[in-house]
Formats: structure tokens, C-alpha cells, sequence
């Protein structure tokens, strides 16, 4: 067991100074254009203090809070998906030379991150983007290379949104591994403090070089009932109970035509996931011909050119595209890959512009199973 | 580690002109050390500057030092392929995907039903089978094309007749007054073919929904799902399970397939927009 301790807020500034002192590029939340995104802080005092987050489906607004927590609010926007799986990255140039050409591949890039205020459910997203990307016979370098160096100090969710589903997908409210080091924040009319423990060796060495003090056992059990509460207040809940079948054997039910008539096909909610992980490839060339690059970007199953086949696209209703994604995301991904590819972050139905609830889908689905299902699974030519 | 999605880069070593859209570029292979290509697999080809596209090996797998790949003209990249000639430059990368099973097909009766370009995959089968002829028991190939003028490999298929015995049918959609031969669906050739039903295996290579009668067809005679093989379409972008893009259901189509047996996928075939 890991022996807890206390860091006073002002212990910030001394973790940001020792982690630029080992190289790396301090990653946080800060507040942009009125929301709470992932960008390289200077120093604690670019963290949104005094800030909450009010989130529904199709809402997203910061409120002022009435303490000065520094991580008093949920997750935004962005996914740190963002850093270890950039969305628009080079691959490879090519070079005409004579008449032949040459490949030259992209050069790893060399920033090294450290991640402060990674919640429970983005642990688990980057868990599940790691098999994607380095769990089979192919991997990534470049984000084995980003993922492997990334010193990630996770912040215990002592407040829980309105989207939040957590504790339904087993991934929250509190991070139990796959950090360095975990921050609790307690703040209150008479305190200001972290409980922090940590999670790895390379976190422990971080830490004794921070100003800490061994944690009482009555902040230890403040921290506890903090994020208990958190877990007690959870926005949405998602019955996972053969959520994998239920979608499976319902690939005709009449909700995906209901649903299709709301969604807009906008692609804003996979481009919130944190796990979703699709990209396409654009070939890009110079005027002289001679010079051609490959760009690898983020993409999306809800664009139309997603599963375009020669003479048209396999997908073409908004109806079949919905489905392919809640599909994925819930019951495939398991087949695919021994997990479900959603944390419960709740970040589709916050920014889903006609606030399409996949919580209320899988509902719907559930409560009422069409009659031809048994033929469907049964399956027929 | 070099990223799987950068191609090598190869050269062509021949050009073989097979109709008025299709061409065959043979490209040198990978060296020795490389993997070898089994098959029913298949290449992703770069051509300079203007993109990258899977493309099924169609020529004899155990041909040391070359790699076969039949690409019809269909779209911008496979145009710019299709100009290429002889000692220009390819990029290379695979080989990726599911095999034919060749193995399971031993002192049984083997169909093979193709349709359009479907025959290039089919080829690589075909030569592996033919290689040791005596092991298999009845072969009979169906293809089915648009028009006369679209057929592939006419003349190889009358070496696989006449020298292996292989019951070779041939039909098109629609013929003008000089075919002599069949016209119709390839599922209509099925009747006349000699095969155990009961002891056959099948490989189906074809659109979808050619692919969707002749194992209708085929379970109609008696065969079992386990025993009928088809390849499945998506578009791809990566080949290497990145990219999301050729996902059917619960498969990754670059890495579980394109080669299904059908009872893997029985569940999902028939339903559209998938």
C-alpha cells in the first residue's frame, strides 16, 4: 500500500518546476474561449481556479464556484487522445529522384508530456486506445514512443458532471492504477490541500522531491468521502447487463431509423470520445510534382467518405452510421478488442448539438425489442 | 521501428496488359527475409503523389522474387497503377490478411466461384491447388464477368482445362451475336458442374450480393457454412488495424479477413449498410 500524503496547492508550483526540470511539457486544463481544454501550462496559475462546469446533453457552461478549487469541474472538449494520437500528424514524404522516388519516413517527435488532471475515465480511454494502437501484430511507434514517456498525474474526481456514467462502465470515479501520481484536492473553508499517493516509481521519485508531509488520517478519510460522493452523483447510468448482444441481435431495430431522424451526422461526438480513434490518410503534392507527403488525420464513421467503396458509400443513410458508431463503442469493440470502447465520460452526449443521449439509446433498445430479432440472430443469407 | 504504414518502395518487372481496363504489374518482392504472401492476401501500392490502395496478389504464391497484383482502372490511384510500365516505381506494403484455406481443401472437391475482378484473389488458390492436383478431388471454377470484353485470364483457364482437368464455366450479363457461350448469373453454371456437396469446400470471390445467391445456392445443395469461404469489401486506408475504416461488425476486414469462412460472419452477412 501506498503511503499518503499531503502537498499543499502552492506544492504546485514545485511539481511544475521539477517536471520541466526533467524535461517535460507540463499538460493541463485551462479555460479558452469558454470551456476547459488541454494545453501546455506555464504554471499552476494557468489551471481554472474557482471554476465548474454545469454539462447536459447539448450543454456546456462554466460557472464560477464558490472556493477556490483548482479541479473543482469535469472533463471538457478535449482528450488527451489530443497529445498521444495527435490529429493531423505526418507519416511520410516522397521524393521523385530521377525516375524513381524515395520515402522518407517522418522523424519521431521528441516532446516528452506530463499530463496533470487526467481523470479515472481518461486512464481507461488511454488503456483502450493502447490496444488499438500498440496491442497487435501492427504498432504505432510514434505513440508507443508518447504513451511510454508520458508522466501522468491523475486528479480523483471529488465532483461528478451531468453527463457522467462512470460507475457504470467500471472506470470511475476513481483512478486505481495507471497513473504516477494521484491527486486528491480537499478545499473547504479552512483548507486547501492534496492527498497524494503514487502509482509508479517514476512517481515516487517526483514525489519525494516535492514539499509533502505524511497525510492525516482524518484528510485520508476527507479525500475518500470526496470522491465516494462524486460516484453518489453520477449525471446518466448505462445498463451494461448483455448491452453486447442486445445490440447484436437489434441491427434493424425501429429506434436506429427514430434516432437517425435527430442526429445530424456531424461527428462532433467522435471527435469528443477519447477512445474513438479513426483517421484517414491525405496525399499531398507540390506543384512540381516532384515532392508528395502523406498526412494521417482524424476521421470520423459519420462522414459519408468513411465507407466509401468504389460506386458509393457502404454506410449511406444516417440511420446505418449512428449505428455502426453506438454499435462499435458498445458491443464490437468487446469482440475486437476484450473491453468496451466507452469509459462513461459522457463527453457525445454533452457535445451533441441536438443532445442525442447514447444512454437513452441503449434504453430505448433495451425496453422494447422488435419481434423479428430472433431471425436476425438466427441469421439468414 | 519503422511505422507500418511507410511503404518500401519496389520496382516493376513486368506489365501484362489483360483487357481494356486491367493490367497485371508483376513487382520484385521483398527480400528473402520478408514474409512470404499466402493465398487470398493482399498489397497496399503507392503510386507517386497520387495515393494508396489495397490490392488483392494474384499470381502464383510460391513463384520466388515477384508479386502479382491484376488492378482494373476504377478510380484516380488505380489509374495512375495501371499506367505504370516496366522498371518504374512502386510502394509496397503486406502482405496483409486472411488466406484461402488451401490446406483444408486435401481429398475434397473444391468450388470456386468468381465474379468480375473477384478472380484475380482467386488465382493465387488456383495455382496452389493445381500445384499438387492429385490431392484434391473434383475442381470446378465458375466466373461470371459483365461482358466478353471484361473476361480475365482466358487463356490460362483453358490451360487449367485442358492440362488439370479443372471444370472451368464461363458466363456473362450480356453478350452480342458473336458469344457463343453462357450468359446469366454464375450461380446459374452451379448445375453444371460435378461436385460433392457433402465433401466440398467453396471459395467465393465476387460483389457482395453475387457473393449473397451463390451461397444460397450453395447451402441450397447441401453445404455446410463452415466449408463456404467468401472475401468481404471496405473501404481501408491502413491495412494495419488503425485506421477504423474496413470495420464489418466485429472484424477488422485488413486483419481478420478478407478471407471469412462464412459461419464466422453468417450473422451479419445479410445485413445492409453495415
Amino acid at each position: 500500500m501506498n503511503q499518503k500524503l499531503t502537498l499543499p496547492p502552492d506544492g504546485l508550483e514545485r511539481l511544475f518546476e521539477v517536471l520541466k526540470e526533467r524535461g517535460f511539457t507540463v499538460v493541463g486544463p485551462t479555460v479558452r474561449e469558454g470551456a476547459i481544454v488541454y494545453d501546455r501550462l506555464a504554471s499552476p496559475a494557468d489551471l481554472p481556479r474557482g471554476i465548474t462546469d454545469e454539462q447536459d446533453g447539448g450543454v456546456y457552461r462554466l460557472k464560477p464556484r464558490a472556493d477556490g478549487a483548482l479541479f473543482g469541474y469535469v472533463v471538457g472538449p478535449q482528450s488527451w487522445k489530443r497529445f498521444l494520437d495527435p490529429p493531423v500528424k505526418r507519416l511520410w514524404r516522397a521524393e521523385r529522384d530521377g525516375a524513381d522516388f524515395k520515402i522518407v519516413p517522418e522523424e519521431p517527435d521528441q516532446e516528452t508530456f506530463a499530463f496533470l488532471g487526467v481523470r479515472s475515465c481518461e486512464i481507461h480511454a488511454m488503456a483502450i486506445q493502447d490496444r488499438v494502437f500498440t496491442g497487435g501484430e501492427h504498432k504505432d511507434p510514434g505513440y508507443e514512443a508518447r504513451r511510454r514517456s508520458a508522466f501522468i498525474i491523475a486528479v480523483q474526481c471529488t465532483v461528478a458532471g451531468g453527463t457522467c456514467f462512470c460507475v457504470s462502465m467500471n472506470t470511475g470515479p476513481r483512478s486505481e492504477s495507471g497513473f504516477d501520481i494521484a491527486l486528491t484536492e480537499i478545499v473547504d473553508a479552512e483548507r486547501h490541500l492534496f492527498v497524494v499517493e503514487a502509482g509508479s516509481p517514476r512517481g515516487r521519485e517526483i514525489l519525494a522531491a516535492l514539499d509533502t508531509r505524511p497525510a492525516e488520517a482524518d484528510e485520508m478519510a476527507e479525500a475518500e468521502k470526496r470522491i465516494a460522493k462524486a460516484a453518489a452523483q453520477m449525471g446518466r447510468t448505462l445498463d451494461t447487463e448483455g448491452v453486447h448482444d442486445l445490440l447484436m441481435q437489434n441491427p434493424e431495430h425501429p429506434r436506429w431509423g427514430e434516432v437517425a431522424g435527430r442526429c445530424l451526422s456531424c461527428a462532433n461526438c467522435t471527435m469528443v470520445c477519447p477512445t474513438c480513434f479513426c483517421s484517414t490518410v491525405e496525399d499531398v503534392t507540390d506543384i512540381s510534382g516532384d515532392h508528395a507527403e502523406r498526412w494521417q488525420k482524424q476521421d470520423s464513421c459519420f462522414t459519408m467518405d468513411f465507407s466509401y467503396l468504389h460506386g458509393g458509400s457502404v454506410r449511406a443513410s444516417t440511420r446505418s452510421r449512428y449505428r455502426q458508431w453506438l454499435t462499435h463503442k458498445l458491443a464490437t469493440w468487446i469482440d475486437q478488442f476484450g473491453e468496451s470502447g466507452c469509459t462513461g465520460c459522457g463527453r457525445c452526449i454533452t457535445w451533441c448539438p441536438v443532445a442525442i443521449d447514447l444512454t437513452e439509446e441503449v434504453a430505448a433498445i433495451r425496453a422494447n425489442p422488435p419481434a423479428g430479432a430472433e431471425s436476425i440472430k438466427k441469421g439468414k443469407p | 521501428m519503422i511505422h507500418p504504414m511507410v511503404p518500401e518502395v519496389r520496382r516493376i518487372k513486368r506489365v501484362y496488359r489483360e483487357n481494356h481496363n486491367t493490367v497485371t504489374l508483376a513487382v520484385e518482392a521483398a527480400e528473402a527475409a520478408g514474409p512470404a504472401c499466402l493465398p487470398g492476401q493482399f498489397n497496399m501500392l503507392y503510386a507517386f503523389g497520387v495515393g494508396e490502395v489495397p490490392i488483392s496478389l494474384s499470381g502464383d504464391p510460391a513463384e520466388p522474387g515477384v508479386q502479382h497484383h491484376t488492378i482494373r482502372d476504377v478510380g484516380a490511384v488505380t489509374r495512375a497503377l495501371t499506367r505504370l510500365k516496366r522498371g518504374d516505381s512502386v510502394g509496397v506494403r503486406g502482405p496483409f490478411g486472411s488466406a484461402w484455406p488451401i490446406a483444408s481443401c486435401r481429398g475434397r472437391d473444391v468450388v470456386l466461384i468468381a465474379g468480375g475482378i473477384g478472380i484475380a484473389p482467386l488465382r493465387p488458390a488456383i495455382y496452389a491447388l493445381l500445384r499438387e492436383r492429385e490431392r484434391y478431388g473434383e475442381i470446378a471454377l465458375l466466373y461470371g464477368a459483365r461482358a466478353r470484353e471484361d473476361l480475365l485470364f482466358g487463356e490460362e483457364m483453358e490451360l487449367w482445362r485442358g492440362k488439370y482437368g479443372v471444370q472451368a464455366r464461363v458466363t456473362v450479363d450480356s453478350a452480342k451475336w458473336d458469344w457463343k457461350g453462357n450468359v446469366g448469373v454464375v450461380t446459374a453454371l452451379l448445375p453444371r458442374v460435378r461436385f460433392d456437396p457433402a465433401h466440398a469446400v467453396a471459395m467465393i470471390c465476387g460483389p457482395e450480393v453475387m457473393m449473397r445467391f451463390s451461397v444460397l445456392e450453395l447451402k441450397n445443395l447441401g453445404m455446410e457454412d463452415r466449408n463456404i469461404h467468401v472475401t468481404l469489401e471496405r473501404n481501408m486506408k491502413c491495412a494495419v488495424g488503425f485506421c477504423g475504416h474496413c470495420q464489418y461488425g466485429p472484424t477488422f476486414i485488413c486483419k481478420d479477413g478478407p478471407v471469412f469462412s462464412f459461419d464466422r460472419v453468417r450473422s451479419i452477412f445479410g445485413v445492409r449498410e453495415l
